[in-house]
């Protein structure tokens, strides 16, 4: 494959693995407080659709963006309440949510398929972007790409170099633990799943935003569940979802580029493969248990019990 | 301080759940009708030709038992595999292989008699949704692959094998382009009870239904499988094959949704097409659950909600309500009932004040 090619083509990757990076980065940061929100799919698409609506209202994106996060949170605090308050099963409310979640875009958006918005265009930074290969690579994308490359060292600083972050992993590590050393595990969750509900709505916001441009009936198309695979793959760590996303962005905007050359190859085998492909990922990572960071707590409620 | 304290129940809260499960039922009805007023409908209004789209006619409560064959087998599946904590959630791929396996054996023996077609079709089903089951059972037993996750992605693979296979090498030449393979012949169509509009499918429901329940009751394996389901460790200390019984659960899991899938491709649609693929094997998830995989109770709840997919239908001729509100109506079912169910497992007292 040749330069001309390939380039655009790891482009592509990087934008269309974005998404994806914001609700996997959302999703570890609850994961990492012993929520497992399965209910990635139906944020990220309720986020899609806010940030769609809000950019047609009042036709500032960056409003919208902010606004499909915070719609993002709203989504994901229906987990919280089931799960932190009521102590409802965390895999099957987060699969209830992801079916509200589908259900309540598809309905609200019915009235906007195929309508556009103003959203985020590409803004080549001005030096970098002339380096050549990483240059047309990396910076000349839009600003909400820029803005995950800042994402993981921040949320990594934060759980690694502060108290709060200490307390937020403790929850999810040892839960009754954390509670003998003062600490709020109730507020810990919930303030993990809000802010991860707010990064998996970006996430959702940057499909309707800047990938796409318009709303479409199932915008996410099960990339919400790619990301949930992708935590997996990370070990739970900021910092490899990076290269899990652009993976999956680059098999994604292969697929695209094949379909799009005329191939013999029919189209619906080639959109397996971001399916098979997360399996066999998932296989690989789940191999040897080696090494990981996966919180000892995921997924198992604290009981009210005094 | 709190003044409420929080015990756990002693013993199982009776009819008291039942009425906590109608409490939520009623929560979420309410919450999609302030949902249906957002969108413009008028909710009183909506409500009403809902449930009357729903069950205030004898056509509509035929068109819900035909809907619930299908999400009742799929969730007799789901109900076994959730029973061992083992998290299927690939009914809907399976369901969509069995229409597969089902299919392929119709276009292949056209002419074979009725009594050797039909066996031959299910044994196809199960076998091909047995697989897809299998497969995620084994790479979690073996490779510690999430299920969740895997069975997710495997629905997506299945649904798009099944258009690969409508688009392409079964597209029937005479359908002007539509994506779908020939009618089944005759020997390939399950026929309905005498006048009724209700194939002999329901019949294999029953079976079917009968048999989980003994099979969950009365042998070994079904004690295994709870024993499996209430505490893993407890059950490998007794010597039970774990990582077999997963893999089998997973593989039965998966035939059950298969001869959902027979059943819909043979009795209700007569042929193998894209809209074979209704999310019955999502429904299932919800309905295994509200039924607590009961499999009485399935019955009871995949009757219930697939006439709310036929009221939903209705609402969408009557006041252009999109097809959608099922889908968000179901989730906020499964919410509010989850979240019922801190009532059933604690008991709230009051504290008494210290002297």
């Amino acid at each position: 494959m040749n330069y001309e090619i390939l380039i655009p083509l790891l482009a592509a990757a990087v934008q269309s693995g974005t998404p994806i990076l914001y609700a996997t980065l959302g999703e570890i940061f609850t994961e990492r407080t012993g929520i497992l929100n399965l209910g990635v799919e139906g944020i990220m698409i309720v986020g899609a659709l806010s940030g769609f609506l809000v950019a047609k209202i009042t036709g500032n994106p960056a409003v919208a963006f902010f606004a499909a996060g915070l719609a993002g949170a709203v989504a994901a605090s229906l987990h919280g309440i089931v799960c932190i308050i009521f102590q409802g099963n965390q895999v099957v409310s987060g699969l209830a949510l992801t079916i509200l979640g589908v259900g309540f875009a598809n309905y609200i958006g019915a009235a906007y398929v195929g309508q556009a918005a103003p959203g985020f265009d590409p803004l080549p930074i001005p030096l970098l972007s002339q380096i050549p290969g990483l240059g047309p690579i990396f910076f000349r994308q839009d600003l909400l790409v820029y803005l995950t490359y800042l994402i993981p060292p921040l949320m990594w600083l934060f759980l690694y170099q502060t108290r709060y972050g200490l307390s937020l992993r403790a929850a999810g590590e040892n839960p009754a633990a954390a509670i003998a050393a003062g600490v709020n595990v109730v507020a810990c969750r919930f303030v993990g799943v809000l802010v991860g509900g707010f990064f998996i709505g970006l996430g959702g916001a940057y499909l309707s935003l800047a990938y796409t441009h318009l709303w479409t009936n199932n915008l996410t198309g099960g990339r919400g569940w790619i990301a949930v695979a992708l935590v997996i793959f990370a070990f739970w760590r900021p910092s490899r979802a990076i290269f899990g996303a652009y993976l999956f962005g680059g098999v994604m905007a292969l697929q695209l580029r094949l379909q799009a050359s005329g191939t013999q190859i029919p189209s619906s085998l080639l959109l397996m493969l971001p399916y098979a492909l997360t399996i066999g990922v998932l296989v690989l990572a789940s191999w040897r248990r080696g090494g990981t960071d996966e919180p000892a707590a995921l997924g198992r409620n604290i009981e009210p019990v005094d | 301080m709190a003044l409420i304290r929080i015990v756990k129940r002693q013993e199982p809260l009776g009819w008291g759940s039942c009425f906590v499960l109608i409490a939520a039922v009623a929560l979420s009805v309410l919450l999609g009708g302030a949902i249906l007023a957002i969108g413009g409908t008028p909710p009183v209004h909506g409500i009403v030709t809902l449930f009357q789209g729903a069950f205030g006619s004898r056509w509509a409560l035929e068109d819900a038992l035909i809907k619930a064959t299908p999400i009742f087998l799929c969730s007799l599946g789901v109900a076994v595999a959730f029973r061992l904590q083992v998290w299927n959630i690939g009914a809907e791929g399976q369901y969509a292989m069995g229409a597969v396996g089902a299919t392929w054996i119709a276009l292949s023996f056209p002419g074979a008699p009725a009594w050797l077609l039909l066996p031959g079709m299910i044994a196809a089903a199960m076998a091909a949704g047995g697989c897809w089951g299998f497969i995620p059972g084994f790479l979690r037993q073996r490779l510690r692959t999430n299920e969740i996750i895997a069975t997710l992605m495997m629905n997506y693979i299945a649904i798009l094998f099944l258009d690969y296979l409508v688009y392409g090498v079964w597209k029937d030449p005479a359908s002007f382009g539509f994506p779908m393979t020939p009618v089944f012949s005759d020997q390939a169509i399950i026929g309905r009870i005498g006048a009724t509009s209700f194939s002999w499918g329901l019949t294999h429901c029953l079976l079917l239904g009968v048999a989980v329940w003994a099979f969950m009751r009365f042998t070994r394996l079904g004690y295994e499988i709870k024993v499996g389901g209430d505490n893993v460790r407890a059950a490998r200390y007794a010597g039970i094959p774990y990582d077999r019984l997963v893999m089998l659960v997973m593989a039965l899991s998966g035939a059950l949704a298969g001869w959902a899938g027979f059943l819909e491709a043979s009795s209700t649609i007569n042929r193998l097409q894209p809209s074979i693929m209704a999310g019955y094997g999502y429904t299932a998830i919800v309905v295994a659950w509200l039924a607590r995989l009961n499999p009485l109770a399935i019955g009871v709840a995949a009757f219930l909600l697939a006439g709310l997919r036929v009221g939903v239908e209705g609402l969408q001729l009557d006041l252009q309500v999109p097809a959608a509100f099922g889908g968000m109506i179901e989730g906020l079912i499964l919410l509010t009932v989850l979240a019922g169910g801190l009532f059933t497992r604690y008991r709230f007292a009051f504290k008494r004040r210290l002297p």
